[in-house]
C-alpha cells in the first residue's frame, strides 16, 4: 500500500501497467485522478469516494463504492474482509475489471476475463462473502436498484424474488417440493449468465486522454 | 403433401395471372370504346353503364396490390421457399412474370413507378416503420460507427464509382456516351451508392444476429437513404448548372448544403416528435383516432421537410426514432398495437409494390440500352469499392471502438451492400432532358438490383452460417437479466465517475436524467409516468403468464388441487383427478368437514346450519348476480364511429378472465408474503386435535349435516368453484369471524387472507422485514417448479419454536393413501 509518493517513477507505473493490463498512459492518468480524489494523499478512503458529485445519484454507489474496499476485488492472497483506506494499485485493480477486451484474445483469455467480471460482480451482490447471494441480499440491492422509481420502490422485494425465483428455475431444473434453494452460488451465477456476453458489455473507455479536469 | 401444395399455389397463381391479363385487355378494348363513345352522345338514358375509365387508376392499384398481397402469402404458403430465396427476389420474380403477361397481352409498356409516388407515398412509409422500430439503445449507443458508416461510407461508394467508371470511361472501352463528363458518372454513382439490406436485416432477425453487427447495418441502412437523397440532389443541381459552369464556390455550396440539408432534415424531424409526443399526451378522449396522429405528424415531418427543402428521409426517421418511447407510454393499449400493426402493414405493403414495380418495369424493350462493359463494371466497382470502404472505416473505427467489429463482421457488412429501392427510385426520377444516358443508367441499376438482390440475397444466409456469424440467443424476459442490466448501466457509469471519465455511460446516464427530470414529465401523461418502467412490465407481464400457467395447470389436474388445509393432522385431501363423479363428492366432503369440526352440540349445529344456510344463500345469490351472464343472442350491436365499445359480450369474457386472474394474483402475492397466513395457521394449529378427532368422528357417523348444493358440485366448471368459496369469506356479514374460520378451515386458500393482509408491512423497507416466512401448500405436490409458493424454496425457514415444526410438518408430502382414506364418508351420502 502506499507506493507511490506524489511522483510514481517510470518503473513502477511499467510494473502495473503490465500487472493490471492498462496502458502505461491509462495507468498515469488514472493516478493523476487518484490523487485527485484523495486530494494528494497516498491512500484513499470511502469518504472521498462519496464525495463525489456525480455519484450521488447513483442508486446503488454504496455498493460501488463497497466494492473498492473490498478485499476480494484485489487482494488474492487473503479474499477476506473490507479495508479502511487502499491505495492506487488496488484502485488500479479494481479499475481493470473494466478494461475492455482486446482484439486479439485466445478463447481461454475471453473466457478468464469473463469469469473475473463475473465474479466481481458476485462479490457485489454477495453482501456478507459466504459465497451465496442470499435472497435477502438480493433483495437489499434490488431494492437499493429500484429505489430511483417511488411507485416500483414497494414491489421491488416481489421483483427480487421473482428474479431469485428465476435463478431457482435455471440452476436446480424441477425440484423436489421439500428443496430448499438457499442462495445463488458462483456456479448458479455463471449459468445465468451463460449466453449474455458480458465480457462484451461490462467495460469502461478508459481513455488515454487526460480529462479529469472537467469532472470533479 | 408438399406436392399437393405447390399444385395449390400454382393453380392459384394462374388464376391471379388470368385475372389481371383479362382485365389489361379489358382495358385496352374499352379505351377503344370510350374514344368511339365520347364522339357521339349517348342515346338515351342508359340504366347501366361500363365505366371503367373513371375508377381506371384506383382500380389498377387496388388489383396490383391485391395481387402482390397473394403472391406474398403464396410464398409463405412453403416455408422452405422464403427462406432459400429472400422474399424481395421472389417479388421481382413475379413481377417480371406479370409484366411478361402483360407485354405478351397487347405489347404495350406497362406501368413504370413514377418518381412522385415513390418518394411522396412509398418511401415515407418504410422509412418511418424502420425509424419508429430503431432500439434506440443500441442505435444511439452505436451512433458514431452508424454515423461513419452511412455518411463517409456513403459518400465513399458514390464519389469511387462514379469516378473510377468516368476514369475508365475516358480509356474508350465504353464507347461513345452521350455525357456531359464526370458529372453524370457522379449522380449516377451517388444514386447507386445507398445500400439497402432488406434481405440481410431479414436474414439477420431470422438467425438472430449479434445486436451490435445488427444495429450497425440497420442503422447504416436507415442514415443512408437521407444522405444518399441529399448527394443527389447536389449533383443533380450541379448538372442542372452545367458542368462547365460549376465553380469552386459552387462546391463549397454543395459541400455546405449537404450537412445543412442533412442536419435540417434531423432537426426537424426531432422538433416533429417532439410535437407528436406532446400531442399524443392529451388524446385520451379521442382514442379512436389516436394512431392516426403517429401518421399524420410523422407524414407532415416529411413533408414539411421537403418543402424546405431539407432531406424529408432523415426527418421522418427521426420523428419516428424520437417519438417512439413517449408514444409508446402515451398511448392506449389497443391504439400502440394498432399503430403497430399499421406501420408494419404499410411499410411491408409498400416493399412490396416497390420490388414487384421493379420486376415489371423491367419488362419494357423501350426502356433497354445495353453496354456490356458499363455494366459489368458498375457491378465490379460496387463490389470491389463496398469491400474496400468497410474495411477501411472499420480498421478506422476499431481504434476507437471498445467492442471492435472482427473480420467475420466486416464480410457480412460487405457482402450485404445490396442496392435495392432508393438507387431503383431516384434512378427513375432522373430527367433525361439533362442526363442524356437516362435510359442505360435505368438499364443498369435494374441490372445491379437484379444481380445485388437476388444473388447476394440468396446467398447471405449460407454465409452467415458459414462464418458461424456471432448470434445473440433468442430469451425470453426475464426479471433478473433486467435487474443486472440496470445494475449494469449503473456501475458503470459509477465507474466512469470515479475514473474521471466522461465517456458513453456518463452522457447516458446524464441524458436519462434529464429525460426523466423534464422530458417525461412534459411529454407524458401521468399516468403513463408510472407505469413507465421497463422491470415493472416484464414482471407484470411474467406474473400473468404464470398464473395462465398455473391455471392451466391447475384445471388439467382438477383445479380443486389448489385447495390447501393447513391442519397437520387432518388434511382433507382428495384425488380430485379420478373422476367427475368423485369430484363433486369431494367438494362435498370438504364442506361437510368445515360444517361440524368444531361442534358438537346438536342445538349449536342446527343454528350453525342455519347460518351457513343463510350465508349460502347470500353467496349464492351474489354469484347468480355475478355469473349470470346474458346469452349471447339478446345482445345489441352499437354501431359508432368514434369510439369501438367492446360489445358486452367481451367484457363478460374479459371480466371473467380478470376476476379469475386477480384471484390467481392474489393468491400469489399473499403466499409470498404470507404473514397473516401464519398467524391463522397456527390458529389452526392450536385448536384441540381432540376436538378434532371427535369432529372426524362425527363425520364418519352422520350425513345430516350434509347440504347440497348444485353450484359446487358443477363438474362443468371447476375453478368457479374457489370463486365462490373465495367470495364467500368476503360478504358474509352475519356469520362471525370465528364461525367463519371454523367453516372453512377446511379450505384454506391463500387468497381468503389478501384483504387481511396488514398494511404496516410496508412501513419497513420490504427486504429488512422478516416476512420471509411463507406458507407452504399442498399445492407444492402439484405445482410447476415456478409456481409462486416456490419462493419459499430461497431459504431456510426462519420460523420460532412451534409454529416451525407445524410448517415443516405441513411441508412433508402427504401420501396419497393418507387423504384417500377420508372419502370412505361420501359413500354414506
Amino acid at each position: 500500500m502506499g507506493a507511490f509518493h506524489s511522483r510514481p517513477d517510470e518503473n513502477d507505473i511499467r510494473h502495473l501497467a503490465e500487472k493490471t493490463g492498462f496502458s502505461v498512459e491509462q495507468v498515469e492518468i488514472l493516478h493523476r485522478r487518484f490523487k485527485q480524489l484523495s486530494r494528494d494523499e497516498d491512500t484513499l478512503q470511502r469518504e472521498h469516494l462519496y464525495g463525489i458529485p456525480d455519484l450521488e445519484r447513483n442508486p446503488i454507489r454504496t455498493q460501488i463504492v463497497a466494492a473498492f474496499f473490498d478485499k476480494r476485488n484485489f487482494d488474492k492472497d487473503s479474499p477476506q474482509g473490507t479495508v479502511q483506506e487502499i491505495g492506487f494499485e488496488q484502485f488500479l485493480t479494481v479499475m481493470s475489471h473494466f478494461r475492455p477486451l482486446k482484439l486479439r484474445m485466445t478463447e481461454e483469455q475471453r473466457e478468464q476475463l469473463r469469469l473475473e467480471k463475473l465474479q466481481f460482480l458476485f462479490n457485489m451482490y454477495d453482501l456478507d462473502n459466504d459465497g451465496k447471494i442470499s435472497l435477502e441480499e438480493y433483495r437489499h440491492v434490488v431494492y437499493e436498484l429500484l429505489s430511483q422509481n417511488p411507485q416500483i420502490g414497494n414491489e421491488s422485494a416481489a421483483i427480487a424474488d421473482a428474479a431469485m425465483l428465476e435463478a431457482a428455475r435455471i440452476c436446480m431444473g424441477q425440484m423436489e417440493p421439500d428443496q430448499v434453494y438457499e442462495g445463488i452460488t458462483f456456479q448458479d451465477f455463471l449459468k445465468m449468465w451463460t449466453g449474455i456476453d458480458i465480457e462484451t458489455k461490462m467495460h469502461v473507455r478508459f481513455l488515454k486522454m487526460d480529462n479529469t479536469t472537467l469532472c470533479k | 403433401m408438399q406436392c399437393n401444395r405447390f399444385k395449390e399455389c400454382a393453380s392459384l397463381l394462374v388464376v391471379v395471372l388470368l385475372i389481371c391479363s383479362s382485365t389489361k385487355a379489358e382495358q385496352s378494348t374499352t379505351n377503344a370504346t370510350a374514344g368511339n363513345e365520347h364522339g357521339a352522345p349517348p342515346s338515351g338514358y342508359q340504366i347501366v353503364t361500363f365505366k371503367w375509365h373513371h375508377v381506371m387508376d384506383p382500380y389498377i392499384i387496388a388489383l396490383w396490390v391485391l395481387v402482390a398481397s397473394i403472391a406474398k402469402m403464396l410464398f409463405h404458403m412453403s416455408s422452405k421457399l422464403t427462406t432459400v430465396i429472400p422474399e424481395s427476389a421472389l417479388l421481382i420474380f413475379i413481377g417480371l412474370l406479370l409484366g411478361g403477361v402483360v407485354w405478351g397481352a397487347d405489347h404495350t409498356a406497362s406501368y413504370s413507378m413514377t418518381p412522385r409516388l415513390f418518394f411522396f407515398y412509398l418511401l415515407p412509409l418504410i422509412v418511418l416503420d424502420a425509424g419508429y422500430f430503431m432500439p434506440n439503445r443500441q442505435f444511439f449507443g452505436n451512433f458514431g460507427a452508424i454515423l461513419v458508416y452511412a455518411v463517409i461510407a456513403t459518400v465513399w461508394n458514390a464519389a469511387s464509382v462514379g469516378l473510377s467508371l468516368y476514369g475508365v470511361y475516358l480509356t474508350g472501352v465504353m464507347g461513345e456516351l452521350k455525357v456531359d463528363g464526370m458529372l453524370d458518372f457522379l449522380l449516377f454513382g451517388s444514386l447507386l451508392s445507398a445500400v439497402d439490406p432488406v434481405a440481410v436485416i431479414a436474414v439477420f432477425e431470422e438467425v438472430h444476429v449479434d445486436e451490435v453487427l445488427y444495429i450497425i447495418v440497420f442503422g447504416e441502412s436507415l442514415l443512408n437513404d437521407g444522405v444518399t437523397v441529399v448527394l443527389y440532389n447536389v449533383f443533380d443541381s450541379f448538372i442542372a448548372i452545367g458542368g462547365v459552369n460549376v465553380t469552386g464556390v459552387d462546391c463549397v455550396k454543395g459541400v455546405v448544403s449537404f450537412f445543412v440539408v442533412a442536419l435540417g432534415g434531423t432537426l426537424i424531424g426531432i422538433v416533429f416528435a417532439f410535437l407528436l409526443s406532446y400531442i399524443s399526451r392529451f388524446t385520451k378522449r379521442v382514442q379512436i383516432i389516436e394512431p392516426g396522429f403517429v401518421f399524420v405528424i410523422s407524414y407532415l415531418s416529411y413533408l414539411t421537410a421537403e418543402m424546405l427543402s431539407l432531406s424529408s428521409i432523415l426527418a421522418i426517421t427521426f420523428t419516428g426514432v424520437c417519438c417512439q418511447k413517449y408514444v409508446q407510454a402515451n398511448l392506449c393499449k389497443e391504439s400502440a398495437t394498432t399503430v403497430r400493426y399499421m406501420m408494419k402493414m404499410l411499410a411491408n405493403g409498400s416493399e412490396t409494390i416497390i420490388f414487384m414495380m421493379l420486376g415489371i418495369s423491367a419488362v419494357d424493350g423501350g426502356i433497354w440500352v445495353w453496354n456490356t462493359a458499363f455494366i459489368l463494371l458498375t457491378l465490379l466497382f460496387i463490389a470491389v469499392y463496398r469491400v474496400v470502404g468497410v474495411v477501411v472505416l472499420t480498421w478506422f473505427l476499431n481504434r476507437y471502438r471498445v467492442v471492435p467489429l472482427g473480420f467475420i463482421d466486416q464480410v457480412v457488412m460487405s457482402y450485404g451492400g445490396l442496392r435495392g429501392a432508393v438507387a431503383y427510385g431516384l434512378v427513375a426520377s432522373l430527367d433525361e432532358a439533362r442526363v442524356q444516358e437516362r435510359k442505360l443508367f435505368f438499364t443498369t441499376t435494374i441490372i445491379v438490383i437484379y444481380f445485388t438482390v437476388v444473388l447476394q440475397g440468396c446467398t447471405t444466409k449460407s454465409l452467415v452460417t458459414w462464418l458461424k456469424v456471432k448470434r445473440s440467443e433468442h430469451r425470453e424476459p426475464s426479471i433478473s437479466e433486467k435487474l443486472n442490466g440496470r445494475a449494469f448501466d449503473h456501475i458503470l457509469s459509477a465507474i466512469e465517475d470515479i475514473s474521471g471519465q466522461i465517456g458513453h455511460h456518463y452522457i447516458w446516464d446524464k441524458w436519462e436524467s434529464f429525460d426523466r427530470k423534464y422530458l417525461c414529465k412534459l411529454l407524458m401523461r401521468k399516468s403513463a409516468l408510472k407505469s413507465s418502467d421497463q422491470i415493472l412490465d416484464v414482471f407484470h407481464d411474467l406474473n400473468i403468464k404464470d398464473a395462465i400457467t398455473y391455471i392451466a395447470e391447475g384445471e388439467r389436474k382438477g383445479s380443486l388441487a389448489f385447495i390447501q388445509t393447513p391442519n397437520t393432522d387432518q388434511l382433507v385431501n382428495v384425488n380430485f383427478h379420478s373422476s367427475k363423479q368423485s369430484e363433486v363428492d369431494a367438494s362435498m366432503s370438504v364442506l361437510k368437514e368445515g360444517a361440524s369440526a368444531v361442534c358438537l352440540d346438536m342445538q349449536a349445529v342446527e343454528l350453525r346450519w342455519k347460518n351457513l344456510r343463510e350465508s349460502e344463500d347470500v353467496y349464492t345469490h351474489h354469484l347468480l348476480q355475478q355469473y349470470l351472464y346474458k346469452p349471447k343472442k339478446q345482445l345489441k350491436y352499437k354501431y359508432g364511429r368514434h369510439d369501438i365499445t367492446s360489445t358486452e359480450d367481451d367484457a363478460q369474457e374479459k371480466e371473467i378472465f380478470e376476476k379469475t386472474m386477480k384471484r390467481r394474483l392474489a393468491s400469489f402475492k399473499s403466499t409470498k408474503y404470507g404473514v397473516s397466513q401464519s398467524k391463522k395457521v397456527a390458529k389452526h394449529f392450536k385448536k384441540d386435535p381432540s376436538q378434532k378427532k371427535r369432529s372426524d368422528e362425527m363425520l364418519s357417523n352422520g350425513g345430516q349435516l350434509v347440504f347440497h348444493d348444485p353450484a359446487f358440485s358443477d363438474p362443468e366448471h371447476p375453478h368457479e368453484y374457489e370463486v365462490i368459496s373465495n367470495g364467500g369469506s368476503n360478504f358474509i356479514p352475519n356469520v362471525t369471524r370465528q364461525a367463519l374460520a371454523d367453516t372453512y378451515n377446511g379450505i384454506d386458500n391463500p387468497a381468503f387472507m389478501l384483504n387481511e393482509e396488514p398494511v404496516a408491512r410496508q412501513a419497513l423497507p420490504p427486504w429488512a422485514t422478516n416476512n420471509d416466512t411463507v406458507v407452504l401448500s399442498q399445492r407444492a405436490r402439484v405445482q410447476m417448479p415456478w409456481s409462486p409458493n416456490n419462493v419459499r424454496r430461497l431459504m431456510p425457514l426462519r420460523l420460532s419454536g412451534r409454529s416451525t415444526d407445524s410448517f415443516l410438518l405441513a411441508d412433508v408430502p402427504v401420501p396419497e393413501e393418507h387423504p384417500l382414506s377420508f372419502l370412505p364418508e361420501r359413500t354414506a351420502l
